[in-house]
């Protein structure tokens, strides 16, 4: 038992010296990536986070390396599954840094896992430019971890935009004044229901259903029926993609017909489109892109050459887009973490989702809170301060 | 009536989701807790097909069925006989047997992780209206109702009257005096475990008709199909049955009357007020 131990030891020993040496022969940063690849979150994480990551791995290698101090450096990259899990996550972190000698770790995947990971990051002192957390406490989370910003935005614009999207259409005659608005039991839900019922209320709606569900509901038939025997004039629903997919599901099953349907995360995934073809004409949702620019469809077709897969029509560019700041800066002052973060603050770039420029709270204050799907493309309708918002249109029946 | 036929609904997809862990929990004494990674791999070949293929779910349980058959048979025979032969009373082979298909679980999530990725997949079947009694339901949900009652109602005839399903009952209230009146317990059990992760599969492919899986989900579906499992009485077909059928409509009352919010306290209330009165679940025996 023991000989075979040490055998096994012997041939990974050997193994390893031989790849590591072939790592040796050029120059070469490590790149560490953490975010889940099972858990709850996985799926959400292979659509907006993994496929880009290796995008901006592909890239920057195709280009010949990343520019450090004058040398190119082909970057090498290092995945580790959270599992969802935040202890995961920042065990991974360590790992890392004190183990494998990543030099630039990009930031983890969801709301909870970055704010969970915060604190490890910024005893490292690693600049975290996040990309998929979602927080009206951005100002408070840079007194506290200077190195980490926000690109995503926060709850409370992407519920008012959702009331402006609707009021708007109200007053252009699109719908009427009743509201059925649902969500589902947990942290992202809860404070998006909680934040846009006073908007709706004061915006002069008035919510004929209100309800919420559990986690991982496997028939939510009696909350459409619900909602539709209430009337409404229009469907919010503040969702996480099972849901969202089987809520727009039961939409077309119940034939429920309002003026404007909205439904949260995954609206913006491509495979929503794929699922329910000409019916999601008109389907608003969180996210949204400026879908004419051309540095985005020129991504797009990258995204799809590269990764096999669509971007999704939300956090897709957002988390390239942090990766591209992070590329820039390196490129601009070198490996040096502390002038990093001050270049990240300091700088207003070029990138994916178009210009990003950190507020002094090292928070983008301007993305896109409301999409809509118009002939086939999710399209932005409403954003604080991103250009190329399209108007919003009536959502017709279902096909 | 709105409210029943939407909770007898449920109740089929619930009976679909724990009736193949009850044969292996209740008939082959294998707790498994990889048993919803066999009813995601259902789903995913279900999806396959019918995105590669365009062949019909309702067909695709026919190819699904007899590979996991197989598949389950080798897993009993590979990983679980050797705890089996070694257990010396069913409390150690309990233990043993939720450490390995633990395991097992895991490295499921992993295979199929590298054969089909982490994606949310789903696919659009039967997504039609049907009218019953004047309201509308969807139709694969319908379809998977009716495939359970099918499936639970020929499992139950077959362990009643068939001599194998004889057999399989025997073994589940008595497995070492089975051996004695000349039943073949080792082969006996690993039919009904292979017949469990069947059954499991074939559930799997009917129910991704209309929810949206990935390959992390299954653990969700153990848990919904323990809970059933040991609310109806471990081993028991009718009671797994019942016990199903209790649940869709609790959690459809509760979800239409009182507010959707409270559909998993509800259930969970069901469960403990059960046990509290019926240890042994609501059709088990005393002393099992």
């Amino acid at each position: 038992m023991k000989r075979r131990t040490l055998a096994q030891l012997a041939v990974m020993a050997v193994v390893a010296s031989i790849s590591s040496s072939a790592a040796f022969a050029q120059d070469v940063i490590k790149v560490g990536a953490v975010a889940p690849k099972t858990g709850p979150l996985a799926g959400g994480s292979e659509v907006s986070y993994w496929p880009n990551v290796h995008l901006w791995v592909s890239d920057v290698n195709g280009r010949g390396g990343l520019n450090v101090d004058g040398k190119k450096m082909m970057l090498e990259l290092i995945e580790y599954d959270d599992q969802t899990n935040p202890a995961e996550t920042i065990k991974a972190v360590q790992r890392l840094v004190d183990q494998d000698g990543a030099q630039i770790v990009l930031p983890p995947y969801s709301t909870g896992l970055n704010l969970a990971a915060a604190p490890i990051y910024a005893r490292y002192g690693l600049p975290m430019v996040t990309s998929t957390t979602t927080t009206d406490q951005a100002a408070e989370l840079s007194k506290k971890f200077p190195n980490v910003f926000i690109t995503l935005g926060g709850a409370k614009p992407i519920a008012q935009g959702a009331v402006d999207v609707l009021t708007k259409m109200r007053d252009a005659g699109d719908l009427g004044n009743k509201i059925a608005m649902v969500n589902v039991a947990d942290a992202f839900g809860i404070e998006l229901a909680e934040t846009a019922k006073p908007a709706f209320l004061a915006a002069g709606f008035e919510i004929v259903y209100e309800s919420s569900y559990p986690l991982g509901t496997q028939d939510l038939s009696p909350v459409m029926r619900g909602a539709k025997a209430a009337k409404p004039d229009a469907f919010v629903a503040w969702s996480y993609p099972p849901d969202t997919f089987a809520l727009t599901q039961l939409a077309q099953v119940e034939d429920l017909q309002v003026g404007a349907f909205f439904t949260a995360v995954a609206t913006a995934f491509p495979a929503y489109g794929d699922l329910f073809g000409a019916s999601v004409e008109g389907v608003l949702g969180v996210g949204g892109v400026d879908a004419n620019s051309s540095v985005f469809q020129e991504y797009a077709s990258r995204h799809l050459a590269v990764t096999g897969a669509k971007p999704d029509y939300w956090a897709s560019a957002p988390v390239y887009a942090s990766f591209q700041v992070l590329e820039k800066s390196i490129e601009a002052v070198g490996l040096d973490n502390a002038k990093i973060i001050d270049h990240i603050k300091n700088t207003s770039f070029d990138t994916v989702m178009g210009v990003l420029d950190y507020d002094d709270a090292n928070n983008n204050p301007s993305f896109w809170t409301v999409g809509q799907w118009q002939g086939g493309v999710f399209k932005g309708v409403a954003s604080t301060g991103r250009e190329g918002a399209v108007p919003a249109i009536k959502k017709g029946a279902w096909k | 009536m709105d409210v029943l036929i939407t909770g007898l609904l449920l109740g089929g997809t619930y009976a679909l989701i724990a009736m193949g862990l009850n044969l292996q929990y209740g008939m082959a004494r294998i707790m498994n807790l990889a048993n919803g990674e066999m009813l995601v791999a259902g789903g995913f070949a279900a999806f396959w097909f019918w995105t590669g293929g365009s062949i019909s779910p309702l067909l695709t349980i026919f190819i699904v069925a007899p590979i996991a058959f197989v598949l389950n048979w080798s897993i009993y025979k590979v990983f679980l006989q050797p705890l089996v032969k070694r257990a010396k009373s069913r409390g150690q082979l309990e233990v043993d047997s939720i450490l390995t298909t633990f395991g097992l679980s895991f490295v499921s999530v992993g295979v199929m992780l590298a054969l089909f990725g982490g994606n949310y997949f789903n696919y659009s079947y039967l997504s039609v209206p049907v009218i019953i009694f004047g309201d509308t339901y969807g139709a694969n949900r319908v379809v998977a109702f009716l495939a359970a009652v099918a499936i639970c109602g020929s499992l139950w005839l077959w362990l009643s009257f068939s001599r194998a399903g004889l057999s399989i009952r025997a073994i589940s209230v008595a497995p070492d005096s089975a051996r004695l009146v000349g039943i073949d317990v080792r082969r006996l059990s690993a039919l009904a475990f292979a017949l469990g992760g069947a059954v499991t599969a074939t559930g799997g492919a009917l129910i991704s008709t209309f929810l949206t899986l990935d390959a992390s989900t299954g653990v969700v579906f153990t848990l919904k199909a323990l809970v059933i499992v040991i609310m109806g009485g471990v081993g028991e077909v009718r009671g797994t049955i019942a016990a199903a059928v209790l649940l869709g409509l609790l959690e459809t009352f509760v979800a239409t009357v009182i507010d959707p919010g409270l559909t998993l306290a509800a259930a969970y209330l069901l469960f403990i007020v059960v046990l509290l009165f019926r240890p042994q679940g609501l059709f088990g025996r005393r002393g099992q």
